[in-house]
């Protein structure tokens, strides 16, 4: 029998603000361990909960760019279960009244063809903390300062068809809420994850298979890794008279299998309830006015534009525009050789190819636009002296 | 000195040079470690802070800096935080939990330079009506030590009655500030939702909880009020545009005659006819002061302690889930895994009437039942806040029995259902976020009893303009307990 593979996503998005959603302890990652977690964020009897404008304005930001439609009034509500990193004993979430309601976002397949990819909503909601089993033999260590961390959680229609889309799909999310500058997209350091709910049905049927979810995951290879694994695990339970079970599952990457963390049979019961201790958000059409105003350029946007006016191939485009840092970067090195596809290649080539010797990220890249280009014709920047800059700001790192 | 003077006497007193506050603060102390043991009001003692406060209020004289509060003594509820000192919920749960922080009303009163004598007993989690659930033990009446003071706040009404604090704080989620000062025969306000900031007092019901003061006068409760309320960024739900500040001013003058609203379904609920006449005298007082009263109707009164019951309860069964044993608070002895921890914690850190409260609230929140209870009584809520409402649109004020009756004796009431009862009068006015002054209104077979006004949303100044009209016009304020020297 031929089988269809049915994929929905939740990526959870790590907002960019300086303090966390409900308190005002810092951000910054790689602190040591409880250092960046205050009175409320360890849930000290009396503390309470106030909500960071800055994270309410980028979940509008965000659901302004998938022209989604923004809850004028939305609400936060508790979601209680008992956990030793969960301090206390409810996680504040959205229920019901998301903040993001339906929006969509247009995924470009390799193929060049387009797949329309339904937002279901998208809701805040604070990060729990880190349990960490491997460092104290018999005992769990409790790391809180993840504990609040502002959190987008942007849950998809079950549209995506194969694991490649999905990859694609996360992928572009990532460019977009990079774009957005709503998050910083580290990927290393938690600041996007994934999970991935995946059924399998015979192929040209419409019923939905039972489903399985697939936990945390946080890298583009691994997601389709394990939706792949996942699919072809329920499709051989099938096809050898078993049946899925709803459950979630964790991706091991060493062992390139999914394994099932627990049943969701029985379906869990968080007691949710609107959390009393804050109020309804209202978010009034002056606010969205503005956040549409300072939306910058969106990657599709500036993609079909390096195309259109500045005459650049669909992968040059692509290529220049996946990371806003290279973009940024080379508009600035268009604004000094005015050249497009010179700028293109030497950007593409030369500059790129240095970085990646050096395996830095392009925000690492210490060389101005400036630096290789001034006082030269384009040719010879782009030809011989490109790299040279490079070399001489990294090396003294 | 008189240990049963108002707040404005005594910093009346510090000001002509009387007494210094250092001298007043350790008047009191000595009256707590003399006579607490009899009453059990307090907690926690905190005698070397209150006397360097003290000194600290004397030398604010000396700089011409003092309020109309600096130097006067006052206890603390031990449901507010208390930067450096336990800060206990009357728990088992938090008896080792010393607060890092202090609460924002605590914090007000201490920039008018007032002097924190310690911290009162009170029922465990502000759950009951009676102050018998405490862990520290119950507290005694000081009109009749084999009674009970009234709760959650009994411990803040018994050393005011007893004379060994001039001045309170207390929380009342269903009537928890106003029952016990009517059991006690001092005053309290319960403050308009949202008046009072919640941050630093533990939680027990957030939608309910409101922080408020006790006093032996209305004039005091304006002042303390004066201090303790305003907006405050730390609580979403404070209200921006909230009390006036100008409540101790509008005490002062004598309010313009108003119309006073009697519910005739809370005095169908007066069975007892001598009761009943205490309660009328006060209307009747209100008369002679030239105020009109009329019968009003507010429908949904008997709904109002199930409704309670079922949204204070569910709120609490996930306030009271941070009290698992991980982080501060008790935690069992040598638990085997995580299960284990959160089970015997919280089996041995809460009383019988917090787990009773937990299981409600959590069957109230679980799916398949939501509905039916939380939701149900959150509409119910409404019903019953727009009475109010509709009530106010005839009238400035209710006058109403604070309870349906007068202190009864320790371990008298096991039923939890009856207990519950006790906040009949109580609990509309919090549901409906109104504020409600409790004063001395009568005695009944030797027993003071109380009446509350309540009052439209943010009527403080007026509400308790009316109450010191009430108190200029009587001297039950002034009454004391016959065998409390």
């Amino acid at each position: 029998m031929k089988w269809e593979s049915v994929i929905g996503l939740e990526i959870h998005v790590q907002l960019a603000t300086r303090s966390k959603i409900f308190s005002g302890a810092s951000t910054v990652f790689g602190a040591p361990p409880n250092t960046q977690a205050c009175g409320i964020d360890i849930a000290l009897p009396g503390t309470l909960p106030v909500l960071n404008e800055a994270a309410v304005r980028m979940a509008v930001t965000f659901g302004v760019a998938i022209g989604a439609s923004i809850s004028p009034r939305c609400v936060f509500d508790r979601k209680n279960y008992f956990y030793p990193d969960l301090p206390k004993g409810y996680q504040i979430s959205q229920f019901d009244r998301p903040i993001v309601g339906a929006g969509r976002v247009e995924l470009r397949l390799d193929d060049g063809s387009i797949r329309t990819i339904r937002i279901t909503r998208a809701h805040l909601e604070e990060d729990a903390g880190k349990s960490l089993h491997e460092d104290f033999a018999g005992m769990t260590g409790i790391d809180l300062n993840r504990a609040g961390m502002p959190l987008l959680e942007i849950v998809s229609e079950p549209d995506l068809r194969n694991a490649k889309d999905a990859a694609a799909y996360f992928r572009q999310m990532h460019t977009l809420v990079r774009y957005l500058r709503i998050c910083d997209g580290n990927l290393n350091e938690g600041s996007m994850r994934c999970d991935a709910n995946v059924s399998v049905r015979p192929a040209g049927t419409t019923d939905l298979g039972e489903r399985t979810e697939i936990k945390n995951l946080n890298s583009f290879r691994f997601l389709e890794r394990a939706i792949d694994h996942e699919i072809a695990r329920q499709i051989d339970v099938i096809e050898s008279g078993g049946r899925v079970h709803r459950e979630t599952r964790l991706y091991d990457p060493d062992r390139d299998e999914t394994r099932i963390m627990r049943s969701k049979e029985l379906s869990d019961d968080y007691r949710y309830f609107p959390e009393p201790d804050l109020l309804p958000v209202v978010v009034d059409e002056a606010f969205i006015a503005k956040v549409r105003g300072s939306l910058p350029e969106l990657p599709q946007q500036k993609r079909s534009r390096y195309v259109s006016e500045l005459g650049l191939s669909d992968y040059d485009a692509s290529w220049l525009t996946d990371d806003p840092t290279v973009a940024r970067f080379f508009e600035a090195v268009l604004a000094e050789c005015g050249e497009a596809k010179l700028a293109a290649n030497w950007v593409m080539g030369d500059w790129s190819a240095a970085l990646n010797r050096r395996e830095l990220p392009p925000d690492a890249s210490a060389v101005t636009a400036a630096q290789p280009l001034r006082g030269r014709s384009p040719n010879r920047c782009s030809n011989r002296c490109g790299t040279r800059p490079i070399r001489s700001a990294t090396s003294t790192r | 000195m008189n240990p049963f003077a108002t707040v404005t006497e005594l910093a009346d007193g510090i000001r002509a040079g009387q007494f210094s506050s250092v001298e007043l603060t350790r008047y009191y102390l000595e009256r707590i470690e003399r006579l607490d043991a009899r009453f059990n009001s307090f907690i926690t003692v905190t005698a070397e802070r209150a006397l360097a406060q003290a000194a600290a209020a004397d030398a604010r004289y000396r700089a011409g800096t003092s309020t109309p509060l600096t130097g006067v003594p006052i206890a603390h509820k031990d449901i507010f935080c208390t930067n450096g000192v336990r800060t206990s919920c009357g728990s088992k749960m938090l008896d080792n939990f010393i607060a890092p922080y202090d609460a924002t009303a605590v914090a007000r009163l201490d920039a008018a330079g007032i002097v924190t004598l310690g911290k009162t007993n009170m029922d465990e989690f502000a759950m009951g009506s009676s102050c018998e659930t405490s862990f520290y033990g119950p507290v005694r009446n000081p009109w009749d030590p084999a009674r009970v003071p009234g709760g959650s706040s009994g411990g803040s009404a018994a050393a005011l009655a007893a004379g060994l604090t001039p001045a309170a704080t207390g929380t009342d989620t269903g009537g928890s500030i106003r029952q016990p000062a009517a059991f006690s025969g001092i005053c309290g306000l319960k403050p308009t939702y949202g008046s009072v900031s919640r941050y630093g007092m533990v939680a027990f019901a957030s939608s309910l909880d409101q922080g408020g003061p006790m006093a032996r006068s209305v004039a005091d409760i304006a002042l303390l009020l004066d201090a303790m309320a305003g907006f405050d960024a730390k609580d979403s739900t404070s209200a921006i545009n909230g009390h006036d500040g100008k409540a101790a001013a509008a005490t002062a003058a004598r309010p313009k005659p108003m119309k006073i609203g009697l519910p005739t379904e809370y005095l169908a609920m007066l069975t007892d006819p001598a009761f009943a006449r205490v309660f009328d005298e006060a209307r009747r007082v209100l008369e002679s002061l030239g105020h009109t009263l009329v019968e009003v109707s507010l429908p949904h009164t008997a709904a109002a302690v199930p409704t309670y019951y079922v949204i204070a309860s569910a709120e609490a069964s996930t306030n009271l889930s941070r009290y698992d044993g991980v982080r501060y608070g008790h935690r069992c002895e040598a638990p085997v895994d995580l299960t284990d921890l959160y089970e015997r914690s919280r089996s041995e850190g809460f009383g019988r009437e917090v787990k009773r409260r937990i299981l409600t609230g959590t069957y109230a929140l679980s799916v398949g039942y939501f509905d039916a209870y939380y939701l149900k009584a959150q509409r119910v809520r409404r019903l019953i806040r727009d009475d109010f409402v509709a009530a106010f649109g005839s009238v400035d004020a209710l006058l109403a029995p604070t309870a349906p009756g007068v202190a009864f004796p320790i371990g008298q009431i096991s039923d939890p259902v009856e207990m519950y009862q006790q906040d009949v009068f109580t609990v509309p006015a919090s549901l409906a976020g109104v504020p409600a002054l409790a004063l001395p209104c009568g005695f009944h077979e030797g027993l003071p009893v109380g009446t509350q006004l309540i009052g439209p949303h943010l009527s403080e100044s007026q509400l308790l303009a009316l109450g010191a009209d009430y108190q200029r016009a009587t001297d039950w304020h002034r009454r004391t307990p016959p065998r409390v020297e």
